[in-house]
């Protein structure tokens, strides 16, 4: 009478199912990196240079996970606080670390205050956070743009000219980030087989992974992985629910603005309009590729997806103009691969969700059958 | 005096502040030198060429598919269907005929294929919609690389292959409707008769079908699924119905928008388009699960009225056009009013 139990075969699809997204891209990068033609000594530069860079910003995603609120498509709020930041110290001519340090200074405020805000109103539209997150994002871009582009100038002094656009108010397109350009990389950069490792960046990032941890395990995290698996028996049990879920999100975008500092210390150049719009879809495109899915995320994940992620993103270009004798058709396909990536994953998680719902109920009838027998 | 009160809660104080802000900037126009029979043309016509798109979004949020953020689908439907008229060889009137025709196929499969899709991830519509459009928009890029296409107006002229970015209408589509029957008052006031009566015609067939036996089902389906079930509606038929009918109605929009603004915009031009046909439905009044005929007619005039006003009118007070920052601030925050009223939460 164990036809309710799962099968070997069953458990097997489960497993590919699990981790369909990062197989499948497994195989694009290999067929990428066959016919790209790239040597495997300027794609492990690539890579190291890219996970460096993009990592922080990643595991800044991982906290509203926990709190089951999904994947935040809001880090573009602190994306743009860290933005701030940097076009401060660059007006005041500060450079290096201590420019740096005060630009994360300044954007942890902002980030506070927009995180506290933004899960406000997550708070208000339960069920449906990352759709909400994600509009709040196009939302927040608005007044951003209206500081940045109208207010900077004549009402928050900004003096340098080369910031300043030429009738007078508002900031440049791009921002030359001269004074921190790979301020943090360059600390302890040492090489390793031919490739130069950006010390100092991996320790930083490390430490924010045993802060992770570290986290995971406090009375915080557990309230919040209480809060993550069910609302009402979080709070039944006496979690504060929404002040939790807030909390989860402020951090989450105080850490996102400190890891688009650090993202744009590597860069070197902000632009000004775009660079917060388009990292918040690399960032999440590069967390589901790594094996994450919408309640379920880890370091290990993190650190898959931004490889296999950047990989493909390196050798697209070329592998295409090989294949089909089309640059541009790379750079398109690269293009899909991202968002198909987070649609497929989307859809994956809300059919395994129906699903586990009626696997769950299958085991508890089985259950209740075997006692039964076991009755009699 | 409650009477009042009744009415200005249920047409809700978003509603209230841009209909009194876009009434503040029709007072001032004159003031200020902007010519008001320009401004109110614009406006029409702006209407004529959006209302399609607006209007797509009616079925789904009836059946309770929630917002249309996956419009890019069906104006990628209609994009082939307007490119393949040309292809085709088909000039003027009939061209635009012949695009409507091509593009229902397209319309009808993506959405069948959508619907499909949206009936497996039940709750989680809205966020994997917004994906689905953003992905087919992103697939089809290639294929506009690729696929044979070969009439000398559309392609890349030193390639010799693949489809432009932007392709002139003119000579094909162009003004079909805002030509037909246009009046002209005086000498700035346009109305282009022909496209709004398309528009009547479309919604006329999208309300007269919410009032038939299918419509019904659909609207019982979006209100209340559980009594539906009861009542023996087959409920992924009637949703997967409803998102095709979307689909082609956003195929259908398109074309209506290029024949007035004179250019097909391949390539990433669909990608952010299903927000400001979000916004405009929702500032007429729907919610994510209510939506009328009313509602579109109100919110698209009042969307296209301040994406009119505001530039012409803010820089000749402020000499500033701040238009832009506005257009972001007033749609995306209609959006997550919507999103977060608690009345719907509980769906």
């Amino acid at each position: 009478m164990s036809e309710l139990r799962e099968t070997k075969g069953e458990k097997f699809f489960n497993i590919i199912e699990k981790n369909a997204v990062s197989i499948l891209f497994l195989i694009i990068c290999a067929v990428g990196i066959a016919f790209s033609g790239y040597s495997l000594g300027y794609l492990g530069q690539e890579i190291i240079t890219r996970v460096a860079r993009n990592s922080f910003l990643i595991i800044s995603l991982l906290i509203p996970i926990m709190a089951g609120m999904g994947l935040n498509f809001g880090m573009t709020l602190g994306a743009m606080a860290g933005q701030i930041g940097l076009i401060f110290i660059s007006d005041w001519g500060i450079a290096g670390i201590p420019g740096m340090v005060l630009a994360m200074i300044i954007s942890t405020p902002i980030s506070a205050l927009l995180g506290w805000l933004c899960g406000k109103i997550l708070n208000m539209a339960k069920g449906r956070e990352m759709v909400t997150s994600y509009i709040i994002g196009f939302f927040i871009n608005g007044i951003y743009q209206l500081i940045v582009l109208y207010g900077m100038g004549p009402v928050i002094p900004i003096k340098d000219p080369a910031l300043v656009l030429p009738r007078g108010y508002g900031i440049r397109n791009t921002v030359n980030l001269i004074g921190i350009r790979r301020a943090l990389d360059d600390v302890l950069a040492i090489r390793v087989f031919g490739l130069s490792v950006p010390l100092m960046t991996f320790i930083v990032i490390a430490l924010l992974c045993l802060f992770m941890v570290w986290f995971k395990k406090s009375k915080l995290g557990q309230d919040m992985r209480a809060v993550g698996q069910d609302m009402e028996v979080a709070r039944a049990a006496g979690i504060r629910v929404e002040h939790t879920r807030i909390v989860s999100i402020v951090i989450s975008t105080i850490l996102a603005g400190y890891g688009m500092i650090i993202y744009l210390q590597n860069m070197g150049t902000l632009n000004t309009y775009n660079s917060h719009m388009q990292i918040g879809m690399f960032s999440i495109a590069a967390l589901l590729v790594g094996g994450a899915s919408v309640n379920r995320a880890s370091i290990g994940n993190v650190f898959l997806g931004v490889t296999l992620f950047h990989l493909m993103f390196i050798v697209s270009p070329m592998a295409g103009k090989n294949l089909i004798g089309q640059a541009q058709l790379g750079e398109f396909f690269r293009v899909f691969v991202s968002y198909g990536v987070i649609t497929l994953a989307l859809v994956l998680y809300e059919i395994r969700k129906r699903r586990s719902r009626t696997r769950a109920g299958r085991l508890l009838a089985q259950d209740q059958l075997d006692a039964i027998k076991e009755e009699q | 005096m409650t009477k009042i009160r009744k009415f200005m809660k249920s047409f809700g104080w978003p509603r209230i502040i841009i209909g009194l802000f876009l009434l503040s900037l029709f007072i001032i126009a004159p003031f200020v030198g902007v010519n008001l029979g320009t401004s109110l043309s614009d406006t029409l016509i702006r209407f004529g060429m959006n209302s399609v798109l607006v209007l797509a979004m009616v079925p789904m949020i009836h059946s309770g598919c929630g917002l249309n953020f996956g419009l890019p689908l069906g104006i990628i439907a209609g994009l082939l269907g307007g490119t393949l008229s040309i292809q085709f060889g088909f000039t003027g009137g009939l061209s635009f005929l012949m695009a409507i025709i091509l593009a229902t196929p397209f319309g009808l499969l993506f959405g069948w294929g959508y619907g499909s899709l949206l009936n497996r991830v039940k709750g989680g519509e809205m966020m994997i919609a917004t994906y689905v459009g953003f992905s087919s928009v992103a697939f089809m890029c290639m294929m506009w690389l690729i696929l044979p296409y070969n009439h000398p107006t559309m392609i890349w002229g030193y390639a010799g292959s693949g489809l432009r970015t932007t392709i002139s209408t003119e000579g094909f589509y162009l003004h079909t409707l805002n030509n037909f029957l246009q009046i002209q008052i005086g000498e700035k006031l346009i109305i282009p008769t022909g496209m709004i009566l398309f528009f009547a015609l479309m919604a006329f067939l999208v309300w007269a079908f919410l009032h038939t036996k299918t419509g019904t089902a659909m609207t019982a389906v979006g209100s209340n699924p559980v009594f539906a079930r009861a009542s023996g509606i087959n409920i992924d038929r009637t949703r997967t119905l409803s998102v095709m009918m979307s689909t082609w109605l956003g195929a259908i929009g398109i074309l209506v928008y290029q024949q007035s603004f004179g250019f097909i915009q391949l390539y990433m031009g669909p990608f952010y388009m299903a927000l400001p046909a979000v916004s405009a439905i929702l500032i007429g009044g729907a919610s994510v699960n209510k939506a009328s005929i009313t509602n579109v007619v109100i919110g698209t005039l009042f969307f296209q009225g301040i994406l009119t006003m505001t530039p012409s009118v803010m820089n000749s007070i402020i000499h500033t056009d701040m238009s832009e920052v506005i257009r972001i601030v007033v749609s995306n925050g209609m959006i997550l009013y919507a999103l977060t009223r608690k009345s719907e939460v509980s769906r």
